[in-house]
């Protein structure tokens, strides 16, 4: 599936349920699920700033496609970045630069975080963005 | 009387719905919620008096300065400052420390010490810190024990000629700890240091009274004891308001202006530069009129009850850790849940309609001590029901469940 039709998928899936707590309970199996980052790039460097629970995303090109794992110590942003890789992984550089991300505003995600968590958010897609930015030059 | 029920209905935004359920308050350390009487007062200088005070002659200008300079009165009175111009309208505590930490530069110099207590809240670190670095003096701690009490016979050790400032807060807004000031205060001035004493979260709690505790500075926020945001005090002694040079420059703290020179106004304009929250000051002093009226031997008991219901129901929760066991506290609880982060319990507990808040609370060096990213935090406050935190165990429950 390309990115795209995999976001239509997740708000989709979202739209399934009644209420908040649902979705939470949700992210919370998500971000047991997230393909976890190997302890050796769990760095400081590699620290998403913007974020007050601690978040590490790191990223691999496999032939031409770029595969993210990430962590973090609270599990409702794991759920949040399983959720962004889930749309961004396994997917060319270039079209993840391309990529919009729509979807998290049709999800209601952003109005249901608090303002830090928001903002965490933000910029775990910019730093899925740079990722993809950094690959792309080293393709091109 | 003290009637918890009958109190609630003084506080309208008690009554809204947050997420679909009753909102359960629970973040009064941050802030505290507005009755309806001071919301009145709000209302009506913006309805009948506003104008700019000291210095208009119209009728309009004089009655928001009697007003502004009534409740300046009120809250001396409350306080028990000697002079009424020994209170300096402020935008907050944190305005106030920076006032005595910038004019302190004047009386440091390279190697004198300043000491600072391991529980301060940011405000209470920064401006010091800055002064330091600005003068050359050495920042010094003096640190705690595992239950968040002050190592007083570390304090005293610390203590020396060279100790120029002392600055604590009376209560942690992290841990809840009542610090021993007294003893603080009178230890310092045997050395002759200067103490500063961070009140922010010891006004809604109790009465402070500046003359029996002989204290130099002592700093306040209105928004903490049910007034509005962006005003606060600084007390000062005079003979130091008197000695600190003035902080902003502006209409309303001058004397006299020449393109030569400029004198400077007598206390307490001389820190009040610009146009100064007119509404803000006479709010405040009608929170502090409210506080009273309830009372507050009646609210440190019913808050007491409060903490040690809460204490002990959240207790019952397995894995749930308390940070701040100091035998002298107040109503807050800082806890977390073992092996789930604060920020994820936070979030469902406000799903639930509960505000607490999460995270490091500005005090950075607490949570170090304690090596954890931060904690769950509940304040309560005198309008706060046993049936809420009931809310709290059961919803703290809830979250655990799904988050563990």
């Amino acid at each position: 599936m390309n990115i795209k039709e995999i976001q239509q998928e997740i708000v989709e899936e979202f739209a399934l349920f009644e209420d908040w707590m649902q979705r939470y309970e949700y992210m919370i199996d998500l971000g047991k699920s997230l393909p976890l980052i190997l302890e050796e790039y769990k760095t400081d460097d590699n620290i998403i700033k913007g974020c007050q629970s601690k978040v590490w995303v790191h990223a691999d090109l496999e032939t031409d496609k770029l595969v993210f794992t990430a962590d973090s110590d609270a599990i409702i942003t794991k759920g949040i970045i399983a959720i962004l890789i889930r749309a961004f992984s396994d997917q060319k550089p270039l079209d993840i630069i391309e990529a919009d991300t729509q979807f998290i505003d049709e999800i209601g995600l952003k109005e249901h975080l608090s303002a830090t968590r928001a903002n965490g958010l933000v910029s775990m897609i910019k730093q899925i963005k740079l990722y993809a930015v950094a690959y792309q030059t080293q393709l091109s | 009387m003290f009637d918890v029920t009958k109190i609630r209905t003084d506080f309208p935004i008690l009554k809204r719905e947050v997420n679909g359920k009753p909102l359960v308050y629970l973040d009064n350390a941050a802030t505290s919620q507005t009755p309806q009487q001071v919301i009145d007062v709000i209302v009506d200088y913006y309805s009948n008096y506003n104008a700019n005070i000291h210095r208009g002659v119209h009728a309009l200008s004089q009655e928001a300065t009697d007003k502004y300079e009534q409740a300046r009165i009120k809250i001396q009175k409350h306080f028990n400052a000697k002079h009424t111009h020994e209170i300096i309208y402020t935008s907050g505590t944190t305005h106030s420390i920076n006032i005595v930490a910038n004019g302190f530069s004047a009386f440091i110099k390279k190697g004198d010490e300043v000491l600072v207590s391991a529980m301060e809240h940011h405000s209470n670190i920064v401006p010091w810190q800055m002064l330091c670095e600005r003068t050359g003096a050495i920042l010094k701690v003096i640190p705690m024990n595992q239950e968040g009490e002050l190592l007083m016979d570390v304090y005293d050790t610390l203590l020396s000629d060279k100790t120029k400032l002392v600055f604590c807060n009376h209560i942690s807004n992290a841990l809840g700890t009542i610090n021993p000031i007294e003893e603080i205060i009178s230890k310092a001035h045997n050395v002759g240091a200067v103490v500063l004493i961070d009140g922010a979260q010891a006004a809604p709690h109790l009465v402070a009274d500046m003359q029996a505790l002989d204290v130099d500075f002592y700093t306040v926020s209105a928004h903490k004891i049910c007034g509005p945001t962006g005003v606060g005090m600084l007390f000062g002694k005079e003979e130091w308001l008197n000695k600190l040079p003035p902080y902003h420059g502006g209409g309303e703290m001058i004397a006299e202006v020449t393109f030569e020179k400029t004198t400077y106004a007598g206390l307490p304009h001389k820190f009040e530069a610009g146009t100064p929250n007119i509404c803000g000051g006479i709010a405040f002093g009608a929170a502090v009129d409210y506080m009273n009226h309830i009372g507050f031997k009646d609210i440190a008991e019913y808050e007491h009850e409060l903490l040690e219901y809460a204490t002990e129901e959240l207790l019952k929760i397995d894995g749930l850790k308390i940070y701040g066991t100091a035998q002298q506290k107040t109503s807050v609880i800082s806890f977390n849940i073992n092996g789930v982060h604060p920020y994820d319990i936070g979030t469902i507990l406000d799903k639930l309609g509960i505000a607490v808040r999460t995270g490091h609370h500005c005090a950075q060096p607490i949570m170090d001590f304690y090596k954890i990213p931060g904690t769950v935090r509940a304040s309560f406050s005198f309008y706060n029901t046993k049936e809420e935190v009931d809310v709290l165990v059961a919803g703290v429950k809830r979250a655990t469940a799904m988050l563990v």
